[in-house]
């Protein structure tokens, strides 16, 4: 009865018989088909897999993959997927939340669970706008966004996920687009070997209320002269037709044109391992006139939160092997009352 | 001729045990009640919690009543700062805390105040003469000095200057003054052990162990303890000293517990008796975190506990470890309950195994952190968005807390439901002796997860419970997914049916009516076939309800006493042992919403008496309502 699906898993494998609903066009089926060619290639049982999310269009996504998925409560999938992973770490568990989910609703499980480093993959679909209730603008929309709820402009001003995500001790924080299949893919294998938390942010487009969001990367000329693919160990380099690069410059990044620059020496040579964030943290919030990265920002090594807290356990266990219900109920100062003597 | 300090005499055994004539007579008391009262920097807690423990392990009956302010340390000298705990010792069965102290201890003129309207003429006060100053007489409220200007005329006043002659014990010691005069509530302690018989050892030996690391503190304090012992020896400050014999309780081992050590271990129980793991999902709030604190230190057996971001996290963490296959468990209060509503119902709609712990306080909002109520009964059963009924059981006192945690996961694990387990301030932080089970009498409580794909629907029921199958990731071939959309009856697909969802509705509801199974008949006490008057009670009125009830039989009166366990659904006969009565009392700490339901399910006019204050019922309050029920129906 019980015979563990073997590793050799397709695609289809991971493809849910529930007839996917989102919008035509949006962003949505693209990751959805990079999650299931990624799973199968990752060795793991499929019943080992657990998608668990919050509400809005991206926390539909459990039901569309054959995994066990747990459509959770506005928010609160961090929370969940913690208590899952806490008692079970021995499955996959990746958490699916959006901007809206994640970054307002959510706010508090999303920095705990990083600071925690749960050993949880989060991926997070940022289409800066809440569709599922129709278009209004979410945290991550940029300021004077005109939406339903803002007739006259957002004033507010937005998080950029991946900077709360550093702030909160994230271990492992990526950024990949919908489309960008190959690099998608790539950047889900890497949040899938980290331990600890592994935090992804996927640019994705919703056609309906907030179309071509990502413009300035997913359109054509965009894509090979504004974004900029972080490599470890490899000098900031993007630009196809005109090659640049990211130098430092007293106390700031500034763009260089790689030809007049020679050999490149005075370029930042990425290395994603800094024991500091603060490298990271300035590439995750450049500002016009600097190129987009993509790619992993930070993937670190740091004590997991499951395996300390189960480790405390497992000690206390094996501490007092003999720890019995009689013990714990007759511990402490106990008297008799004899029965009656006759 | 010695004037009695304290204590209730039954049948005046009274046993002179020295013929010197300086010697104070000995006593025997049946009954006594002591309320130690000071700042809440005092230590008043852990003065009466000692002399509870020793007291227990003198075999007496007893029952505390621990009341103190929500702020860790007000204005010292205040009266919101005053800190005190009552303890009953008795020997024979107690069901309270008792009603007046027949002892005070104040430390300082604010502790004195604050508890003189609870005493009857004629009982004891014995105060700290040293705190007793124009400053604190102030910071009091008051215009004189209490203890000179006869105001206290009806009470018998014994004076002791317990500051000076603390420091007095410590003369050769090297701490400082400050540190010196924490050790003067094991002065009075001291004292009152020995006007009360009782032994030292129990105290110098949990002062050496607790200041283990720090044994000039220990010595200090037990140096302070024996001061004050020997004090009351020399002086012959008391004429009479009291003995209080063991009680007669059932045969067996019995330990001191409070409703909350007894929740945490009744927990762990389910657990090892399930053969599940305990998760406690939970953020501190009062008076729940000590739930917190006690799984935190039993991971020997097994336990994760969780301290979450927030009261959200808190249950949401617990219903992702039972979806994993653990004992899904967490605790708060009122406030925190409000937060928890929505994850709740997730649990209800994904039909999963949960145990949703109330302990509750007074409210509404932050309400009275530290003090007791009722008033969460109709929050808990409806303060949820749809049609959400959940089993609601509550615990009676505090060894019951272990009881009802047992049930509590019994019924969720039988039928997939989350469970609310409703305690309150004064069982969570009240304490009597437990006759401790046998642990082969615990009901087993094993469980088995679904694993045959061939036979698997997600939302397929069982006949009898209706209950789903638990079917834990890591099975294969069960991959399914669950969630707070409404689900198709059998598949659980979502579905949006119309009828579906008013088939689903009362599916839930039909599965929570069904756990009537497990629940046993209401038991009557008194006249099983009816009569006058029923005093139905739930929750932790059950002592003062208890007391009243035999006191009231003892005189003859035709009263019966009943009480509910399970609030949803109610017991099965519950209906027809209401008709039997022509009235039916039903106190509550609360607004009357036990009462509200009653009335509305079975259209009986159940005479709602209701206390609002944070405090218990006394016995007599309840007395009192008896007479004007029997008064009423015979006019």
């Amino acid at each position: 009865m019980s015979t563990e699906t073997t590793t050799t898993l397709s695609k289809k494998d991971f493809q849910s018989d529930d007839e996917v609903r989102w919008c035509p066009g949006c962003g949505d089926y693209a990751i959805l088909s990079a999650v299931q060619t990624v799973f199968p290639s990752l060795g793991i049982p499929r019943e080992k897999f657990v998608i668990v999310s919050g509400i809005g269009c991206s926390s539909r996504f459990p039901y569309y993959m054959n995994t066990y998925g747990f459509h959770t409560i506005h928010g609160r999938a961090p929370a969940v997927a913690t208590g899952l992973k806490m008692s079970r770490p021995d499955l996959s568990v990746w958490v699916v939340t959006g901007d809206g989910d994640a970054l307002s609703i959510g706010g508090n499980h999303f920095m705990h669970v990083l600071r925690r480093n749960v050993g949880v993959k989060v991926l997070l679909f940022n289409n800066r706008i809440y569709g599922l209730t129709k278009g209004q603008y979410s945290p991550t929309s940029e300021v004077g966004k005109r939406t339903k709820s803002t007739p006259l402009g957002s004033v507010d001003a937005p998080f950029n996920p991946l900077a709360v995500a550093l702030g909160a001790g994230a271990t492992f924080v990526a950024r990949s687009v919908d489309i960008f299949q190959p690099h998608l893919k790539s950047v889900l294998e890497r949040a899938a070997a980290h331990p600890g938390t592994a935090f992804v942010e996927i640019y994705q487009n919703c056609n309906i209320f907030n179309d071509k969001a990502f413009e300035n990367v997913t359109e054509k000329s965009a894509r090979s002269e504004n974004v900029l693919y972080l490599e470890h160990g490899e000098p900031l380099l993007f630009g196809k037709e005109s090659p640049r690069g990211i130098a430092r410059s007293g106390n700031s990044l500034e763009v260089v044109d790689v030809a007049e620059d020679g050999d490149g020496a005075g370029l930042v040579q990425w290395d994603e391992r800094l024991p500091s964030a603060a490298l990271a943290f300035e590439l995750a919030t450049l500002g016009p006139g600097f190129p987009v990265p993509l790619g992993v920002f930070r993937d670190v090594a740091a004590p997991v939160y499951e395996d300390a807290v189960i480790a405390q356990v497992r000690a206390q266990e094996e501490a007092h092997p003999d720890a019995t219900l009689e013990q714990l109920i007759r511990g402490g100062d106990t008297w008799q009352v004899a029965g009656p003597t006759s | 001729m010695s004037l009695p300090v304290a204590g209730h005499e039954r049948g005046g055994d009274q046993s002179p045990e020295r013929s010197d004539a300086k010697a104070p007579t000995v006593q025997r008391v049946s009954d006594v009640v002591i309320r130690f009262a000071g700042d809440s920097g005092d230590g008043m807690q852990l003065t009466g919690s000692q002399f509870t423990n020793t007291s227990a392990v003198l075999g007496n009956d007893l029952s505390t009543l621990p009341d103190f302010p929500a702020e860790i340390r007000a204005p010292a000298g205040t009266l919101p700062g005053v800190s005190a705990f009552q303890v009953r010792i008795a020997d024979y069965d107690i069901h309270t805390p008792g009603d007046t102290p027949d002892v005070l201890v104040a430390m300082n003129p604010a502790a004195l105040i604050a508890n003189l309207g609870d005493l009857q003429p004629n009982s004891a006060i014995i105060a700290n003469t040293d705190e007793f100053n124009e400053r604190n007489f102030k910071k009091a409220g008051l215009e004189g000095n209490p203890l000179e200007d006869g105001s206290l005329s009806a009470f018998r006043v014994f004076t002791a200057d317990i500051t000076t002659m603390t420091r007095k014990a410590l003369e050769d010691s090297d701490l400082d003054v400050r540190t010196k005069d924490r050790c003067k509530n094991l002065f009075a302690l001291g004292m009152v052990y020995w006007l009360y018989s009782r032994p030292l050892e129990n105290t110098v030996d949990w002062l050496q162990l607790k200041f283990k690391r720090r044994p000039e503190i220990a010595e200090a304090n037990i140096k302070v303890l024996k001061a004050g012992w020997n004090f009351c020896d020399i002086t012959q400050l008391f004429q009479v000293r009291y003995e209080v014999e063991k009680a007669a309780l059932e045969p067996g081992t019995y330990r001191n517990i409070h409703g909350n050590s007894a929740l945490a271990m009744g927990l762990v129980a389910a657990s090892r008796r399930s053969g599940l793991p305990l998760f406690l999902g939970a953020y501190p709030i009062t008076p729940a975190s000590d739930v917190l604190h006690e799984l935190a230190t039993y991971k020997r057996y097994g336990v994760t506990t969780f301290q979450a971001e927030d009261e959200i996290a808190a249950v949401c963490a617990a219903i992702g470890a039972s979806f994993g296959g653990a004992l899904g468990v967490t605790c708060s209060s009122g406030p925190g309950i409000a937060l928890k509503s929505e994850a709740m119902n997730l649990a209800v709609m994904v039909e999963l195994p949960l145990v949703v712990c109330d302990i509750q306080r007074g409210g509404p909002s932050t309400g009275l952190p530290t003090k007791t109520e009722q008033s969460d009964l109709l929050q808990v059963l409806f303060g949820r968005n749809g049609d959400s009924p959940v089993p609601v059981i509550a615990a009676a006192r505090p060894s019951d807390c272990f009881e009802v945690a047992l049930e509590a996961v019994r019924i969720a694990t039988r039928y997939m439901v989350p469970v609310v387990l409703l305690s309150d301030g004064y069982i969570a932080n009240g304490s009597e002796p437990w006759r401790l089970p046998e642990i082969e009498d615990l009901p087993d409580l094993r469980t088995s997860f679904h694993d045959d794909p061939e036979t698997f629907l997600p939302y397929m029921r069982d006949e009898r419970t209706l209950a789903r199958p638990w079917a834990i990731p890591g099975t294969p071939g069960l991959e399914h997914r669950i969630g707070g959309l409404e689900k198709a009856d059998v598949t659980g697909k979502v579905s949006y049916d119309p009828h579906n969802h008013e088939r689903m509705t009362r599916l839930r509801a039909e599965k929570v009516a069904r756990v009537v199974q497990d629940v046993p008949d209401l038991e009557v006490h008194g006249d099983p076939d009816g009569g006058e008057l029923l005093v139905l009670g739930w929750g932790s009125t059950l002592g003062a309800i208890t007391g009243a009830v035999n006191q009231a039989r003892e005189q003859g009166k035709p009263v019966s006493r009943a009480h509910l366990r399970w609030l949803n659904p109610f017991p099965a006969n519950l209906g027809e042992v209401l008709a039997r009565f022509d009235k039916v009392l039903l106190p509550e700490m609360n607004m009357g919403q036990l009462a509200l339901l009653l009335r509305g399910h079975f259209l009986i006019d159940v005479q709602s008496y209701t206390k609002i204050e944070g405090k218990p019922f006394t016995r007599q309050e309840i007395s009192d309502q008896i007479d004007r029920q029997l008064g009423a129906s015979r006019s």
